[in-house]
C-alpha cells in the first residue's frame, strides 16, 4: 500500500501544511483510494516547505514546495496514473538527487524526525524505540549506564557543554530517597528551533532518554519544562506520555521491572533566564525565575531541595541511540574533545534555512556553503552568529574553523544551543550587537546590579552610536563595562550578555569606528546615518517616489529629474524600495 | 455563534474554578493556576489574584511579583485580533524593523497597546520558530511569512475590511 507523509512541524504548518493535508485527504476520499495519509515532523528542509513524501513499497519520492493545487496533481498523476511528477521531486531513488542538503549530514538526534508519525508510539517502537531503556534495565547496572554515557563523550547540548556522564554521576552519588530529572525544553534563544523540532517530530526519543537518565541516577519523578510558546510540542508530548502510561512504560514497575517513573509537563511562562538551571527550578516551584548562587549544585540540592539532574532536549534525544549502538559508535564522530553530532538551526541570509545535523568538527564554510547552499541573493558572506544572545559573531575570514565546543569558545563566541545565523554584507554589526543586548537587557532578572544596570548602560551607548551620536572613547567604555558585567554576574545570562558586543568589537572594530568618527554605517543599515539621493541619469521622472514619500520630501515634475529635500527626508527608504529604475542611491 | 462563544467562555471559567480547588494543596501550583486564569478570562483580572491568594495562601503582592516577572501574563484584556511580530534574530536581519514600523503606522498603536476600537493588539515576541519564513508575523493563529512592507499593508487592510463588513 502506498503511503503519503506530510511534514507538519510548526514551520510546515506555517507554510500551509494543513491546507495541503486537507486537500490530500479530500482527494483520497473522493477517489476512494486505498492510501495511508500520515503526518510527520520536521524533515529539516524548512526552505522547501511544504514537504510531501510518497512512499511506494521501497521507493520514496520527496515533493517540495507543495500547494493545494499541486497536491491535487500529485494524487492524480502519481497515485492514480502512477506517473511521478519528476519536476517537483527533489529526492527519489529514480532520479539523481537534485539537492545535496542531506549529503554531509549524520542524523542521530533527528534520526526519526520526518520519518515517523510523532503521534504514534508503534512507529517509534518499530524504529528500535524503547529498546535502549529495556536493555539498560535488564543488562546494565546504574553505574554501567553512566559509564557508557561518559565514554561516549556526550556533552550538554543546551550550551554549556558540560560532560553528561559526569553530571549523571554527581546526581547518582548524591544520597537521597527522592531524586528528580528535569528536561530543559525552554528554548528561549531567538533563532534556535532544534529542540522544538525534536519535541514535535520525535517526542518519544526524549521520553526514553529521560527514562534512562532516571534509571541511572535513581530518580522516580521528572518534569519537562517547556515553553508555552510551543503549543504543538506540548500537545505531542502530552500524547506521548499518555501512550507510555497505557503501555506501562511509565508508572509503577515499568517494563515489568522494579523501576518506577512518572513524567509531568510544566509550561514555562516566558522568561529567557529560566533556561538557567537554578532559575528553572525556582520557576517549577512556582516562584519568580531568579537564579541563586551555586554551590550547592542541583545535583545535590535541586528541585524542592532534592538532588536533581537537568538535561537539555537534544542531549536526552542522543541517549537512546548511544545505549543501542554503543559508546564507540558515537565517539567515532566528532573531534577529540567534542564527540558525536550537533544539530544546527540555519537561518538568516542563507539560501537554504533549516535544520542540519552534522558531525562535530565540520567547518563553518562546509555548513554554510555545502549544506546551506551559500548566501541568499548571491550576496557576500560576512559572518556567522553562534550561540544567540550569549554568543558572538565569527567573521567569514575564519570560515575554515572546525566547529567544536573548545574551538568556538576560543573565538569569543559559544556553541550555545545551536542557532547559526548567517549574515551578509547588508547586516550592520553594531546594530546586531544592539539587538542582542536589547534582548538580554530585557530578560535580565534584575538580581545582579551589573547585569541589571550595566547592560542598560551598554545599550544606551550602542543606541547613541547607531544614531550618529557616538563619542571618542565609547568603544573603550563598552569594553570596560563588558568585563565588569562578565565578572560580577551570578548566572550565565549576565556572564555572557556582553559577548555579542565584545566579538563584534574584536572582529569588526572598523565598523564601530565608522559609526563614531565618520557618522556612517558601512552596511547601509542604520537609518539615521543614511543619505538618500536621486541619480539624475537614471531618473525618468515617473513620480512614483514622490507619490510614495510620506514626508513630501521629493520634489519634481512628471518626466523631469526629481530631487530629495534632505531637510525634510525622514530616511524611511520607501522611495528606494519603490523605484524600479535603480535611480535612488543610499550611502 | 455568539452563544457558542459564551458557553465556551463559561466552561473555561468553570475549568479555572475546578483548577482552583484541585490544585489547592499541590506545591508549585501558582504558575499553572495563573495560566488557567488567563486562559479563562483572556487576562488576569485583579479579583482573581485575590481568589488565588486566599486559596493557595500566598500574599497577593507575591503573586503580582510572579505575574509581572513572566512575559506570558497580562493584566489587561486583549483586543479582538492579536498581532504578534517576531523579533528573532533571523527576522531582525531580514528587516523585521521595517515591518514593525509599517505595522505601527497602519494600526496607529505601539507594541503592547490595543487600538481604541478594541480590534487589534500588537505584541512582539522573541521568536516564533519559523525562521525560514523571516520576516514573520502571526495574526491570531495564522502565520504570514516572507513579508515586505507592501504585502504587510495589504494583509492588515484585509483584516480591517473584514471587520468593517462584520460591523455593517
Amino acid at each position: 500500500m502506498k503511503q503519503i507523509k506530510v511534514g507538519l512541524g510548526t514551520c510546515g504548518i506555517s507554510a500551509g501544511g494543513k491546507i495541503v493535508y486537507k486537500e490530500l485527504l479530500n482527494e483520497i476520499k473522493n477517489n476512494k483510494l486505498n492510501i495511508k495519509l500520515k503526518e510527520t515532523g520536521c524533515m529539516g528542509m524548512c526552505y522547501n516547505e511544504v514537504l510531501v513524501e510518497v512512499v511506494d513499497g521501497n521507493k520514496k519520492y520527496l515533493y517540495v514546495d507543495v500547494t493545494a493545487d499541486k497536491a491535487k496533481e500529485i494524487i492524480k498523476q502519481h497515485i492514480i496514473e502512477n506517473k511521478p511528477i519528476n519536476e517537483w521531486i527533489i529526492k527519489s531513488d529514480d532520479i539523481t538527487e537534485k539537492d545535496n542538503f542531506f549529503d554531509k549530514q549524520k542524523r542521530i538526534v533527528l534520526r526519526n524526525c520526518g520519518l515517523i508519525d510523532p503521534t504514534s508510539i508503534e512507529e517509534y517502537i518499530e524504529q528500535k524505540g524503547y529498546k535502549a531503556i529495556q536493555k539498560s534495565l535488564k543488562e546494565y547496572s546504574q553505574k554501567e549506564v553512566i559509564d557508557i554515557i561518559t565514554k561516549s563523550g556526550l556533552r550538554g547540548r543546551g550550551g554549556g557543554g558540560f560532560p553528561t556522564g559526569l553530571k549523571w554521576k554527581f546526581a547518582h552519588d548524591a544520597k537521597s530517597e527522592k531524586k528528580y530529572i528535569i528536561c530543559n525544553a525552554d528554548e528561549g534563544d531567538p533563532g534556535a528551533f532544534m529542540d522544538r523540532s525534536v519535541l514535535e517530530g520525535d517526542p518519544h526519543s526524549v521520553l526514553e532518554g529521560m527514562m534512562i537518565a532516571a534509571y541511572a541516577i535513581g530518580a522516580d519523578e521528572a518534569y519537562i519544562y517547556v515553553r508555552a510558546e510551543y503549543p504543538l510540542a506540548i500537545k505531542r508530548l502530552k500524547n506521548a506520555i499518555k501512550q507510555c502510561e497505557e503501555k506501562n512504560y511509565l508508572g509503577c514497575n515499568c517494563f515489568g521491572s522494579e523501576f518506577n517513573f512518572e513524567i509531568k509537563i510544566k509550561e514555562g511562562a516566558g522568561a529567557f533566564v529560566c533556561g538557567e538551571e537554578t532559575a528553572l527550578i525556582a520557576s517549577i516551584e512556582g516562584k519568580r525565575g531568579v537564579p541563586r548562587i551555586r554551590p550547592p549544585f542541583p545535583a545535590h540540592k535541586g528541585l524542592w531541595g532534592k538532588p536533581t539532574n537537568i538535561n537539555n532536549v537534544e542531549t536526552l534525544a542522543n541517549v537512546p541511540w548511544i545505549i543501542n549502538n554503543g559508546d564507540k559508535a558515537y565517539a567515532k564522530y566528532g573531534t577529540e574533545k567534542s564527540k558525536g553530532t550537533k544539530v544546527f538551526a540555519l537561518a538568516g541570509k542563507i539560501a537554504k534555512s533549516g535544520l542540519a545535523e552534522v558531525p562535530m568538527g565540520m567547518t563553518i564554510n562546509e555548513i554554510v556553503f555545502e549544506i546551506g547552499g551559500g548566501i541568499k541573493n548571491g550576496r557576500e558572506f560576512k559572518a556567522v552568529q553562534m550561540g544567540g544572545p550569549s554568543g558572538g559573531c565569527i567573521p567569514a575570514s575564519m570560515g575554515d574553523l572546525k566547529i567544536d565546543y573548545d574551538e568556538i569558545t576560543k573565538t569569543g563566541a559559544i556553541m550555545g544551543s545551536g542557532g547559526l545565523i548567517v549574515l551578509d554584507d547588508t547586516t550592520c554589526m553594531v546594530d546586531l550587537a544592539k539587538f542582542f543586548l536589547n534582548f538580554t537587557q530585557n530578560e535580565s532578572c534584575g538580581k545582579c546590579t551589573f547585569c541589571r544596570i550595566g547592560t542598560k548602560r551598554m545599550l544606551e551607548i550602542l543606541e547613541r552610536i547607531t544614531i550618529g551620536e557616538g563619542k571618542e572613547g565609547d568603544i573603550e567604555l563598552l569594553e570596560d563595562l563588558a568585563v565588569k558585567i562578565k565578572n560580577n554576574s551570578l548566572c550565565g545570562l549576565g556572564q555572557t550578555a556582553p559577548n555579542p558586543v565584545l566579538t563584534t568589537i574584536k572582529y569588526f572594530r572598523s565598523e564601530y569606528e565608522a559609526h563614531i568618527k565618520d557618522k556612517k554605517c558601512p552596511a547601509h543599515s542604520c537609518t539615521s546615518l543614511l543619505t538618500y539621493t536621486i541619480i539624475a541619469e537614471n531618473c525618468k521622472g515617473c513620480t512614483l517616489c514622490a507619490k510614495k514619500c510620506p514626508a513630501n520630501a521629493i520634489i519634481g515634475k512628471a518626466k523631469e529629474v526629481h530631487i530629495i529635500d534632505q531637510e525634510l527626508c525622514i530616511k524611511c527608504g520607501q522611495c528606494f524600495d519603490v523605484c524600479k529604475l535603480e535611480a535612488i542611491e543610499k550611502f | 455563534m455568539i452563544i457558542a462563544k459564551q458557553i465556551d467562555s463559561n466552561n473555561k471559567i468553570k475549568n479555572f474554578k475546578k483548577d482552583l480547588i484541585f490544585k489547592k494543596n499541590q506545591t508549585g501550583s501558582l504558575i499553572p493556576l495563573l495560566q488557567s486564569a488567563q486562559d479563562s478570562y483572556g487576562y488576569i483580572p485583579e479579583k482573581t489574584i485575590h481568589y488565588i491568594s486566599e486559596i493557595v495562601n500566598i500574599p497577593a503582592a507575591e503573586i503580582y511579583g510572579v505575574i509581572t516577572f513572566y512575559s506570558q501574563f497580562r493584566l489587561k484584556p486583549l483586543g479582538k485580533n492579536v498581532i504578534r511580530i517576531c523579533e528573532g534574530t533571523a527576522c531582525h536581519v531580514n528587516g523585521a524593523k521595517n515591518i514593525l514600523n509599517a505595522l505601527k503606522d497602519e494600526l496607529r498603536i505601539d507594541v503592547d497597546e490595543t487600538s481604541d476600537d478594541g480590534l487589534f493588539t500588537l505584541q512582539s515576541v522573541a521568536c516564533l520558530g519559523c525562521c525560514s519564513l523571516a520576516p514573520v508575523i502571526m495574526i491570531n493563529d495564522e502565520t504570514h511569512g516572507n513579508l515586505t512592507t507592501d504585502s504587510l499593508r495589504k494583509i492588515i487592510k484585509k483584516y480591517i475590511n473584514s471587520e468593517k463588513q462584520l460591523g455593517d
